[in-house]
């Protein structure tokens, strides 16, 4: 039966795959009835999985077998089901006040953070004497790290016209975020290819059992 | 009219592109061949530090991806084990992601074929599943684990889990490796596990989100090592001496790399051709 099941799920997982694959021919019914099974699927998965993997252990669960302890529990209940009024207009005005909780906590907890290890941090981590490095590599490494890190955020300032000599560190800004941006493609191409070359490995070795 | 045509060809060639890449990557599966890949200093910082953690150490690994990533992330998830049991570490697994706990036991399960018996489930590892809350969660466990995780994902409770024993907060934690396909993740660990606990966290990325974590790379060490998309699985491999899931898309990697690099270029031929067709006609017609 296990057997039965498993190969059930590779026909299945190799017809959606194809079907998903067809739209780079052109756009056909195939295609759009896996992309409506693969939403609604994937809408009904995060529901059922919310109620039974979070609303119940860390809210039913412990109201109704310790609420003794819990009742403070009462009170993120209460902002989630006012959160659901935005369903209904006449009761939408509800939902903004555990919006409001909610952008306004994330937003400091995020702050707190994001100050240290996005902004303190990485202005210490540009203050490197790249002659402290033995290696050549290591040196012009740290030396362009601190002149791409100037010159970058030099072109994003402003208050002054870029022109004469205040033009340089501008333009070459602007080859730093262009070599940045350079990576970043080379890298969204490998990831894609990375994705395909998974799925054609599923479609030849689990599917057709052409490769071993 | 003539935009019709433009249309029509444009999609042909477009057509064309998708089955010569689509060869590109099945042919090198059908017919593998060996081509060498290298570490690069990024993974072997990764590498390093689980190499140079003592043996026993209490670790974790956080599942934070979906099965869309599988192919760049369950070959680091499948490595980083092989490499954290070949130590002795004791790993605890965890997810900020929904379908991360079950890409978790999928990695043990496959790992666990090359140790047999010797792991043993609650002492050797454990999986105290998927949690919301991001770097609100990293937080609590920075104050309490238990208050966290009261239950693993086989519904046992903390204290009768034998590897948790002695494990209170995140602070009794020696690394964190986050496997992480986008937000929460890695990105989390950072900023509440390091920037807050001083824990050395290191990270497995897919190659799209890769090049935003560099930055954290650095002297400060916000980040012990990054391994980026299927390139990087690669090189952990090496690094451990098997051929693997990812060593093994390196050819048609390779290969698909080289076709785009071709089209980049007779694109860009084509371009500067036309260009200069343009140019030529105007200079006619001006005289």
């Amino acid at each position: 039966m296990a057997e039965l099941m498993k190969t059930i799920g590779i026909w299945l997982s190799a017809y959606f795959t194809l079907s998903i694959f067809s739209f780079l021919y052109k756009d056909n019914p195939f295609y759009k009835l896996a992309e409506q099974i693969f939403v609604g699927l994937s809408a009904a998965y995060w529901l059922v999985y919310t109620i039974y993997n979070i609303l119940i252990p860390n809210l039913f669960n412990k109201l109704f077998t310790d609420f003794a302890h819990n009742w403070i529990l009462l009170i993120p209940m209460a902002l989630g089901i006012m959160m659901l009024m935005r369903m209904f207009p006449k009761l939408e005005w509800l939902s903004h006040y555990p919006m409001a909780i909610m952008v306004g906590t994330t937003a400091a907890i995020a702050m707190l953070l994001a100050f240290q290890s996005d902004f303190l941090s990485q202005i210490a981590a540009t203050m490197v004497n790249p002659f402290k490095f033995s290696s050549p590599v290591d040196i012009v490494g740290t030396i362009l790290l601190i002149i791409g890190t100037i010159c970058g955020i030099y072109f994003f300032y402003f208050s002054k016209k870029q022109e004469g000599f205040y033009k340089i560190p501008s333009k070459v800004g602007i080859w730093f975020l262009m070599v940045s941006f350079g990576a970043s493609f080379g890298y969204t191409v490998m990831a894609r290819i990375s994705l395909l070359i998974g799925r054609l490995d599923f479609l030849l070795r689990d599917w057709l059992h052409i490769i071993r | 009219m003539s935009e019709d045509i433009n249309l029509t060809k444009t999609l042909r060639e477009r057509r064309i592109i998708f089955l010569l890449l689509v060869l590109a990557v099945a042919i090198p599966i059908i017919f593998p061949f060996s081509l060498k890949t290298h570490s690069t200093p990024l993974t072997e910082k990764a590498f390093n530090l689980i190499e140079s953690t003592p043996a026993g150490s209490p670790v974790i690994i956080s599942f934070d991806y979906d099965p869309s990533t599988v192919t760049e992330l369950q070959p680091m998830a499948i490595a980083i084990i092989e490499h954290a049991w070949r130590k002795n570490h004791r790993i605890i697994a965890m997810a900020m992601w929904p379908q991360g706990s079950q890409m978790a036991d999928m990695a043990f399960s496959e790992v666990q074929k090359k140790f047999g018996e010797e792991k043993v489930y609650g002492v050797d590892y454990v999986n105290l599943g998927y949690k919301p809350g991001g770097m609100v969660i990293i937080q609590t466990m920075g104050r309490n684990l238990k208050t966290v995780f009261p239950k693993d994902t086989a519904m046992n409770d903390y204290d009768s889990i034998p590897l948790l024993k002695n494990i209170k907060t995140i602070k009794d934690i020696k690394y964190v490796v986050s496997l992480s396909a986008g937000d929460p993740g890695l990105r989390d660990w950072i900023m509440t596990a390091n920037g807050k606990f001083g824990i050395p966290v290191a990270g497995g990325t897919t190659a799209v989100s890769a090049p935003g974590f560099l930055p954290y790379v650095n002297d400060q060490n916000q980040l012990s090592g990054l391994l980026g998309g299927l390139k990087a699985a690669a090189e952990y491999e090496l690094l451990l001496g098997y051929e693997g899931t990812a060593s093994r898309g390196m050819n048609p990697q390779s290969i698909a790399h080289l076709l785009i690099l071709a089209l980049i270029v007779a694109g860009n031929i084509r371009v500067w051709r036309n260009r200069k067709k343009e140019k030529m006609a105007k200079e006619v017609n001006n005289g």
